[in-house]
């Protein structure tokens, strides 16, 4: 090519320049700062505005937050250390950490029974969460609940062995009894698991020794966040299978069934959790005889599962609905029976359309368990509305204590909502 | 959770429902246990502390109660409770006691069948406005917005007041006393109302104390003191005459610091011997044991110590004893003789 223009043309590059940089205003942070903030005067405006606003809560908040008093023993002190300066006293969260996260139950020796079980709730909830973790991890996930339940309320660890085999006891009856037929076992395995337990409660009560290895913690001091978490954890994942027997109840074609979930459904969710949890709370004593203790945190546990199991039933329907009816139509050609039918093909498909309403419910849920502070539980926001803010060395004191709180509620909640987006990016198996 | 409680479910069907109440001094000794009910938290009167100890005024009286009938000034079950469930935990029995900070009324104690056995602590609504508002007088706070707690006599009184001034004023309603500081220093409300006790108490925690001033008027009487069922006198003996021992321990100088000495003999007051159990059969009359009442003062002192030590002026809610001095020094803290 060169030659043949070589007589007609003085110079030929015969190179590609190099590319150079564009200039420093068509690129980089001042071209996107010219776009998208400064690109017109209504733009610019607005820009100015919010940097306005923005500065207005930093020159607010930076100061308080990182001028904050951390080691004083009560309000006048910490008002003292600063002098008059803007600032948080921190204090009262390290003074009063130990309520705040475990209630005023625990010796001072003894917070770390509360911390294990709550370590190990992510040991025995991992292999439900995420399906690539080995299938034997399940074992301690069965095992989870009454090893928490030992650590948590401490007393006789015959109590939660007894618990457990009863369970035990009531399984084997039903895998028994459910080659005939499917009621047999249920009724059969709740009556031998009822006996079970009305027996063992004699024999446990009479060889329980006075003093017990890990002390007996009463419910009404459970208290702080490790009671949220407590109902929480224990409400929602209780609430799951309920919810779905509900859904499946509700579509059945037994009319008794059917309608006993209809009225269930609709009921609850026709009452609001408050005056529920105020039943559980007052209502209720007057209809035991004197004497009778029935325990304040069962009685809430109760409420709040048979609560939020009533919304992820009408969550859980929705999800069957969803579902084409030949999918149904599919299965009843393969001459797979009811239970077959639903465990192989309805359920996966219907509860994976419903995680995000499940989740929703889920998150709710855990939010409302400060609903208890009402009727005079000292979860979170009951301790710090209780005990702190009345006592003598921290009156006075509001920010600091709710900060905390949102915090953690926003953490735990957070947490809860980024899973449930894995969850379901993993289950996405469609391919759209 | 004990194990009780867990098969409790399963045996209440087992348990005939309409088992007769047996006398609550009866259950309590059973029990080995007092379950008092007491506020979520008022500052000086009741809060646990970091220790998740509870402390205060009202506290205090559970705890002598447990001590005159237990010999155990530790043997309290506390039971938070709040405005709402105070007194549907006292009528179910969930509490033997209640010692909240609650104001005796004819209607609490003819309608809703509970017997107060005394009054621990003679208050009256106030009401504190900020200084800048210029207000010297309950009477110029025409169209003042209020905050004010609910399900308390105070929403009440403070109806009758306005009414009765033929003012107006726009109430805002407030769960708590936390709730109702932090609304009036927002600027919620032009007026914060409520016992003048709860006042200062909020006052002393002020950042500026002095930027508020409390109004002289004093709308109503608000005896507190301890209750307990209708119907269970004995019981109402108990709780009645542990409150009276403080007090007459107050009058006849009987102090956490001599009482071991004086309780040690019969002393030269007949009285105090009496009250003391070194003379006399006080403690059989009530089913208790003679030292009933040694034990109850020796907790944390007499009514005066008990004062001094949770919200007097040494602390930092600084209340005088005003209407609460014993009688002989003008108040009205006066208990009938021990005899």
């Amino acid at each position: 090519m060169s030659d043949t223009h070589a007589h007609s043309v003085a110079y030929v590059r015969e190179t590609q320049l190099p590319q150079q940089p564009p200039p420093s205003t068509a690129a980089g942070p001042v071209k996107w700062t010219k776009d998208n903030l400064f690109s017109n005067i209504p733009y610019t405006i607005l820009t100015l505005a919010a940097i306005y606003c923005i500065y207005l809560i930093l020159s607010g908040f930076l100061p308080w937050a990182l001028n904050g008093v951390w080691n004083t023993s009560n309000i006048r002190e910490c008002r003292e250390v600063l002098e008059g300066a803007t600032g948080g006293c921190f204090s009262v969260l390290t003074e009063r950490w130990n309520q705040l996260v475990f209630g005023t139950g625990y010796e001072r020796s003894q917070y770390w029974r509360p911390t294990l079980a709550f370590a190990l709730l992510f040991v025995a909830a991992a292999p439900v969460l995420f399906q690539k973790l080995p299938k034997g991890m399940l074992a301690f996930t069965a095992i989870y609940p009454f090893l928490a339940f030992y650590l948590i309320w401490g007393g006789t660890i015959y109590t939660p062995i007894l618990a457990m085999v009863g369970f035990v006891v009531g399984y084997v009856v039903y895998s028994r009894l459910v080659a005939g037929s499917f009621a047999a076992g249920f009724f059969g395995g709740l009556a031998a698991a009822v006996v079970t337990w009305w027996l063992g409660g004699i024999v446990v009560s009479a060889i329980t020794p006075d003093e017990t290895f890990l002390a007996a913690v009463p419910s009404r001091d459970m208290g702080g966040f490790m009671l949220n978490m407590i109902l929480g954890v224990v409400c929602v994942s209780l609430s799951l299978p309920i919810g779905i027997a509900l859904a499946l109840g509700r579509q059945s074609n037994m009319p008794i069934i059917k309608w006993i979930c209809v009225i269930f459904i609709e009921f609850i969710r026709g009452v609001p959790l408050i005056t529920l949890l105020f039943v559980a709370n007052v209502i209720l004593a007057f209809f035991f005889p004197p004497g009778t203790n029935f325990d304040l945190i069962l009685r809430v546990i109760i409420m709040i599962t048979m609560f939020s199991a009533a919304y992820i039933a009408e969550v859980i329907r929705g999800g069957l609905a969803a579902l084409p009816r030949g999918q149904y139509e599919a299965a009843d050609s393969l001459g797979l029976d009811y239970a077959q039918a639903m465990r192989l093909i309805i359920l996966p498909q219907a509860l994976k359309i419903s995680i995000p309403g499940i989740v929703n419910v889920a998150v709710g849920l855990f939010k409302d368990t400060t609903l208890v502070s009402v009727i005079s539980m000292f979860d979170l926001v009951g301790m710090i509305r209780g005990p702190i803010l009345a006592s003598t060395d921290w009156n006075g004191v509001y920010w600091e204590l709710w900060a905390f709180a949102i915090t953690l509620f926003f953490v735990v909640c957070y947490g809860i909502s980024q899973y449930s987006q894995w969850l379901e990016r993993q289950l996405a198996t469609d391919h759209r | 959770m004990k194990k009780s409680v867990f098969f409790g479910a399963l045996t209440v069907a087992g348990v005939a429902a309409g088992v007769a109440a047996a006398g609550t001094l009866d259950d309590v000794k059973a029990r080995g246990k007092l379950n008092c009910g007491v506020t979520t938290g008022l500052v000086g009167f009741a809060a646990p502390d970091a220790n998740g100890e509870w402390n205060g005024f009202d506290v205090a009286v559970c705890r002598a109660v447990a001590a005159a009938v237990l010999g155990d000034a530790s043997a309290v079950e506390f039971v938070p409770t709040t405005g709402k469930t105070r007194f549907t935990a006292l009528a179910s029995g969930e509490i033997d006691m209640l010692a909240r900070n609650t104001t005796w009324t004819f209607s609490r104690d003819v309608d809703l069948k509970f017997t107060f056995v005394g009054v621990n602590y003679y208050d009256g609504q106030g009401f504190m406005v900020p200084k800048e508002l210029g207000v010297s007088s309950a009477k110029d706070l025409d169209g003042a917005t209020v905050c004010i707690q609910t399900g308390t006599t105070t929403e009440l009184n403070l109806a009758d007041f306005f009414r009765s001034n033929n003012i107006n004023y726009e109430p805002v309603p407030i769960e708590t006393n936390a709730e109702a500081q932090q609304q009036y220093l927002a600027g919620a409300c032009d007026v914060y109302t409520t016992d003048a006790s709860g006042l200062a108490a909020t006052r002393a925690t002020f950042e500026a104390p002095g930027d508020h001033v409390l109004l002289p008027e004093i709308i109503s009487k608000e005896p507190l003191g301890p209750l307990v069922r209708h119907g269970d006198n004995e019981w109402g003996d108990v709780v009645r005459w542990t409150l009276n021992a403080l007090i007459t321990a107050e009058e006849l100088g009987v102090t956490s610091a001599n009482i071991a000495d004086m309780a040690s003999a019969a002393g030269g007051n007949p009285e105090i011997n009496r009250l003391l159990g070194t003379e006399g059969t006080l403690g059989e009359m009530l089913g208790l044991s003679a030292d009933w009442a040694k034990n109850a003062i020796a907790v944390s002192g007499n009514y005066g110590e008990i004062f001094e030590k949770n919200i007097g002026e040494s602390t930092p809610i600084g209340l005088a004893r005003g209407l609460n001095a014993q009688w002989t020094d003008g108040g009205l803290i006066y208990s009938p003789p021990f005899r």
